[in-house]
């Protein structure tokens, strides 16, 4: 049994959105592999719930007819990892997400709860940020999108208005086409542990595959929220694809970033780290996109 | 809300119960139907001890709302006994391999062992590996678990 006051199920997004806003209270509870451990452990008591679970309307992934990637927040781990759409266009997102807990985990968790939990080691949150996401945000007043960069506000906290949910997930085709990328997960597990450091980095190299046109990073656990590395990316835009500008790179994004010292490890240690993780997240980003390095 | 009829199929059979909406499915499972097989041990999640088959993917029952089972088809190792009262071949190969000590963790492993085997894939070592890495065995030290995996679905692929 767990210890919650009472469950309202949404029997759809509109149902959802009235239901928040007749219980201003209330939390959404999606496949709650956060918040039913948090009521267990007695982090959360009382709680009054609103379930979107069961809409299935929230869950798949897909291709708009411009070409925008849409992945729709209740769909579980296991099946983003899946999709056909996101093996051919972002295999870096299914990378990461397969580093996450384990099968069962993987099965319940959703990629939506995993952003709007605003925890800044979840494992798609430096992917999505690097990837230029966008998130459209329903709520009593309509619709309103939102860069996912925005959304993270601090510590546990993003910017969702009250009685408003999360509806999707989205990228455009010019912030994935032609980009490649890889993901880094450092932890002291391989299953089931919680990213001491998370890396995502993201390249687009010119048409003699001998220039950068584009890179991206960001990273998850070297502040309270997820956060780009702006020096890095500007430090390898338009540079020639070589050892030299991974370097740079590297060490630029190592002054980006501001980590603090927890029990997982040390702002040392998570500064000396990140600057590994940029420098072979970037060396697998170019082999990918079909750059050479010597 | 505070209770809710649920209607679903458990172990091939359409059932019903009025259930405290605040239950999980493992409780249910265990208190209204008797399926004990459902071990609960860490109950947030991190042991597989309770892992059952929701539409033939593997869930961890404790953090599963019991509400949420509505219209759903839930498999135990219960549900595995053949008509012949046999063992199902995934259960006879981890007796054969000795993969069961005290036992706690064998029914939630077992349910994973199925959707391994009707997935119909190959695995390697290390991929059966990465496939039980949400489960938590304190005595086998998962050798003999992994061994008998592997003959299990070897046994499958040679139509044994
Ligand atoms: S009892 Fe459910 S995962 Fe441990
Ligand atoms: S056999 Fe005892 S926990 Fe696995």
């Amino acid at each position: 049994m767990f210890d919650f006051e009472v469950l309202y199920e949404a029997r759809s997004v509109s149902n959802a959105i009235e239901l928040l806003c007749q219980h201003p209270k209330a939390k959404i509870i999606a496949g709650g592999s956060d918040l039913l451990i948090k009521i267990r452990e007695g982090k959360e008591t009382g709680l009054e719930l609103v379930s979107i679970f069961t809409l299935d309307e929230l869950r798949g992934v897909s291709i708009k007819e411009d070409g925008t990637l849409c992945i729709l927040p209740l769909t579980s781990f296991s099946n983003v990892i899946k999709s056909p759409v996101i093996q051919e266009n972002f295999g870096v997102l299914a990378q990461a997400l397969s580093q996450a807990g384990g099968p069962q985990i993987r099965n319940i968790a959703t990629i939506g709860g995993n952003i709007c939990n605003g925890v800044t080691s979840a494992d798609s949150a430096s992917t999505l940020l690097a990837w230029d996401a966008r998130l459209e945000l329903t709520g009593p007043s309509g619709v309103r999108l939102l860069h996912i960069e925005d959304f993270y506000l601090g510590a546990g906290k993003v910017d969702l208005k009250p009685a408003e949910i999360l509806t999707a997930i989205l990228i455009k085709k010019e912030s994935y086409s032609g980009y490649f990328g890889h993901f880094i997960k450092y932890s002291m597990r391989r299953a089931m542990d919680i990213a001491t450091i998370g890396c995502s980095v993201n390249v687009k190299l010119s048409e003699d595959k001998k220039a950068i046109s584009d890179a991206r990073i960001a990273f998850g656990v070297t502040g309270p929220v997820p956060r780009r590395a702006p020096t890095a990316e500007a430090a390898a835009r338009g540079k020639a694809v070589s050892l030299e500008t991974v370097e740079e790179f590297a060490a630029a994004a190592q002054a980006d970033i501001n980590p603090r010292t927890s029990w997982r490890a040390t702002r040392e240690f998570r500064t000396h780290i990140a600057k590994e993780m940029a420098k072979w997240a970037l060396i697998e980003s170019i082999k990918l996109a079909g750059g050479e390095l010597q | 809300m505070r209770t809710k009829t649920v209607r679903c199929t458990v172990n091939g059979v359409p059932v019903e119960k009025t259930v405290d909406v605040r239950a999980s499915l493992a409780d249910m499972l265990r208190d209204d139907y008797a399926l004990t097989s459902v071990k609960i041990g860490c109950q947030v999640g991190e042991c597989g001890a309770c892992n059952v088959l929701i539409d033939g993917e593997c869930y961890n029952s404790c953090i599963y709302l019991a509400v949420w089972a509505e219209g759903k088809s839930i498999v135990t190792v219960e549900g595995l006994k053949g008509k012949d009262g046999l063992l199902h071949p995934i259960q006879q190969a981890f007796v054969e391999e000795a993969a069961v000590q005290c036992g706690f963790c064998t029914p939630g492993l077992i349910m994973t062992a199925l959707s391994l085997l009707n997935s119909g894939k190959k695995y390697t070592r290390q991929e059966l590996r990465y496939e039980i890495s949400g489960h938590l065995c304190r005595c086998t030290g998962y050798e003999n678990i992994l061994t008998a995996l592997e003959k299990a679905i070897n046994r499958r692929d040679n139509g044994e």
